[in-house]
């Protein structure tokens, strides 16, 4: 007996060992590339300008002092407000995507249709907004052609162009999470819910909803992440009301040459996206907690009576 | 009595090619304990659903105490169910699984309080309120579902084989607990279940259903004693069914006996009956094994009601209380019968593997189940 669990124990051993070397490929990759250019930002914000881009070697606070600055915070808030706004709807477009998708009978075939889009280069896909979106594009065209418009709309090179776009980039991140918990949800527990005096709306907001939490905080956190460091859409279909953080690092990289800089406000993307995958993991976690009955908890006592 | 009574009228449900209830009229009486027994996918989940309002049917209508529901979604139905899988919230306490209703009805803190804690102290579950559903065992789960289904005061309560996941010791419980909440609360209660043993144990009505259509409605003994159909005595209980012809029909009290010609017997069967029969006519004929005596020696009890017959013990099946004997008879048929053991039996049972045997039977413990329309 006693023999046994030496053995078994020794094997526990092992096996936490061997654990640690399957991590190895995963963890050089992470310190290869996230890890250690990571580190490089962080010093590189503490560093002096050089002349024509690049750092010189002393140490400064200058980037952060630089940082506060009223145009700067101007643009951390647009930032915040286009990112939380185009999240915000994102979510409420997701949702019943993922709803119908999880109780459809073709669940194959809308996941492709979900899936599809990735096929096509990103850059491609926001040309193709600004043919739907521009003063000649599809849009204004057939609405003069109707003739309920004579002047073009101003449809693009503005915020609405921008959170439209964005909320198309981005919305299978959302959709696909969402789609995965809602199709673990237990539709039986609408039925009860309905059984006993709830409306159908009211059985979704307070059945439904709460036990898709983790879902929609993934949801959240993988549309919320790339919306706030966005650059391309603001730069393509967006105007001067739509500067947003990821064009000012863009910006202070090729054109002001001011590196430390640029890497305080890659810094600050950095540390929104930290708190944002903590807040997942920790409710994530609680949820677990809650949901998982750990061993020696069920209570027996009174199952017989 | 409290509750209402159910009228369903020819109801019937279609699914593509599969009929799923195929004209059913059931009529339920308020507070009546009704049970909807039947195989699965003989219909009855889906008629408790038509009740609910979680489907409806294609054709037929459902009244409660006399005014139709059909129109009303289910949160509009005086009628709760109990699910088969429970259908607690997760993500609620006990307490708070239990207060959903009411609080979907803005009825103050206080009301609230007072009335989920007595119907958690009705299901015996005080103990455990602040505990999420994932913690409990599967009983204390159906007991928070029934507090649940029950705290809106419904008027007929609709139970899903509330029962069908417990191990058969916490069954039993749970099936008199139940049977007690039913006169406490008083309401009608309407239970599916496919196991004939908890249907005749509680019920005051059975209605035993199969592809979807109704086959007998009685009381659990009338089911038993007394069945319409070769399906219904073969599905209750255990029986040994046979066809055969009537040969002859003579009066005997307030009855006919009548002489019954079994091909498989390769004799005759005497059996009472109310109807006088033509000879010539087809039936089924049942007789329980429990009614069939087996002794050692040829019995004493010998006369024109009496049906006798030699065999061999071809497989004694020893089960405590009882014992069942397939016995094959000497004409080559195999009847099956149960011995109850009454008494102590010091060296076990007296009857063995290859014995000779005597069955018999009066004929009042005989059935002719149906007549057969040629």
């Amino acid at each position: 007996m006693n023999n046994h669990r030496t053995t078994h124990h020794t094997q526990e051993i092992r096996g936490r060992r061997l654990g640690i070397s399957y991590a190895a490929p995963m963890g050089l990759w992470l310190t290869l590339f996230f890890l250690v250019p990571l580190g490089i930002i962080i010093l590189y914000s503490f560093l002096k300008k050089g002349l024509y881009g690049g750092v010189v070697w002393e140490w400064t606070f200058s980037a952060y002092r630089q940082m506060i600055n009223p145009n700067f915070l101007r643009v951390f808030l647009r930032t915040l407000w286009i990112s939380v706004l185009a999240t915000a709807i994102t979510i409420v477009l997701a949702l019943p995507c993922g709803y119908a998708m999880a109780r459809s009978k073709n669940q194959v075939f809308w996941l492709a249709l979900v899936i599809i889009p990735f096929w096509t280069n990103s850059l491609i896909r926001i040309y193709a907004w600004i043919a739907i979106l521009s003063s000649e594009g599809f849009i204004n065209e057939a609405l003069r052609a109707l003739g309920i418009i004579q002047e073009s709309l101003p449809l693009i090179y503005n915020q609405g162009a921008v959170i439209t776009v964005l909320i198309y980039m981005y919305i299978p991140f959302a959709i696909l999470p969402l789609f995965t918990t809602i199709d673990k949800f237990d539709f039986q527990l609408l039925e009860a819910a309905r059984d006993v005096g709830a409306t159908k709306a009211v059985s979704i907001l307070k059945v439904l909803l709460p036990n898709i939490k983790s879902g929609i905080i993934t949801a959240i956190i993988f549309t919320f992440i790339p919306i706030f460091g966005a650059y391309t859409v603001p730069l393509l279909v967006g105007g001067k009301d739509s500067y947003m953080i990821g064009n000012i690092i863009v910006d202070q990289v090729t054109k002001t040459r001011n590196w430390p800089l640029a890497s305080a406000f890659s810094l600050i993307i950095t540390l929104v996206s930290t708190l944002g995958v903590i807040w997942m993991m920790v409710s994530t976690a609680k949820e677990r907690a809650r949901l998982k009955t750990p061993k020696g908890m069920v209570d027996t006592s009174e199952a017989l009576v | 009595m409290k509750g209402f009574d159910v009228t369903v009228k020819d109801v019937s449900r279609v699914y593509g090619d599969f009929k799923a209830l195929d004209n059913v009229s059931i009529d339920i009486k308020k507070g009546e304990f009704f049970s909807l027994l039947g195989p699965s996918g003989c219909g009855k989940t889906t008629l408790l659903r038509i009740i609910a309002g979680f489907d409806s049917p294609d054709v037929g209508s459902v009244l409660l105490g006399g005014k139709d529901i059909l129109p009303l979604p289910p949160e509009k139905r005086q009628v709760n169910t109990v699910f088969q899988s429970y259908a607690l919230f997760p993500h609620l306490s006990v307490y708070e699984n239990v207060a959903f209703p009411l609080r979907l009805k803005k009825l103050t803190h206080k009301e609230i309080d007072t009335k989920v804690r007595d119907y958690l102290h009705l299901v015996q579950l005080d103990a455990h309120m602040a505990k999420k559903p994932s913690m409990l065992s599967g009983g204390q789960k159906q007991r928070v579902a029934i507090a649940r289904a029950l705290i809106n005061e419904p008027s007929v309560l609709l139970l899903d084989e509330p029962l069908s996941a417990l191990d058969a010791k916490l069954r039993q419980n749970l099936l008199v607990e139940l049977d007690h909440l039913h006169d406490q609360v008083g309401i009608t209660f309407i239970y599916v279940t496919h196991d004939q043993s908890e249907a005749l144990s509680v019920s005051d009505r059975i209605a035993v259903m199969n592809q979807g259509k109704v086959l007998q409605i009685g009381s659990p003994y009338e089911i038993y004693e007394s069945p319409a159909t070769d399906f219904v005595a073969r599905f209750i209980g255990e029986t040994n069914l046979f066809t055969a012809v009537v040969k002859q029909c003579v009066p005997f009290g307030d009855y006919f006996l009548t002489t019954l010609d079994i091909p498989e017997l390769g004799t005759e069967i005497k059996v009472t009956d109310y109807d006088n029969l033509p000879p010539g006519q087809q039936v089924s004929f049942t007789v329980r094994p429990e009614k069939i005596k087996i002794t050692g020696d040829a019995p004493t009890r010998v006369g024109k009601d009496i049906n006798l017959f030699k065999g061999i013990i071809e497989e004694p099946i020893y089960s405590g209380f009882q014992s069942k004997y397939y016995v094959s008879l000497e004409q080559g048929t195999v009847v099956k019968v149960i011995q109850q053991h009454a008494n102590y039996m010091d060296e076990g049972p007296s009857i063995s593997w290859q014995d000779e045997v005597y069955v018999s039977w009066s004929a009042e413990d005989g059935y002719i189940v149906e007549v057969i329309d040629s």
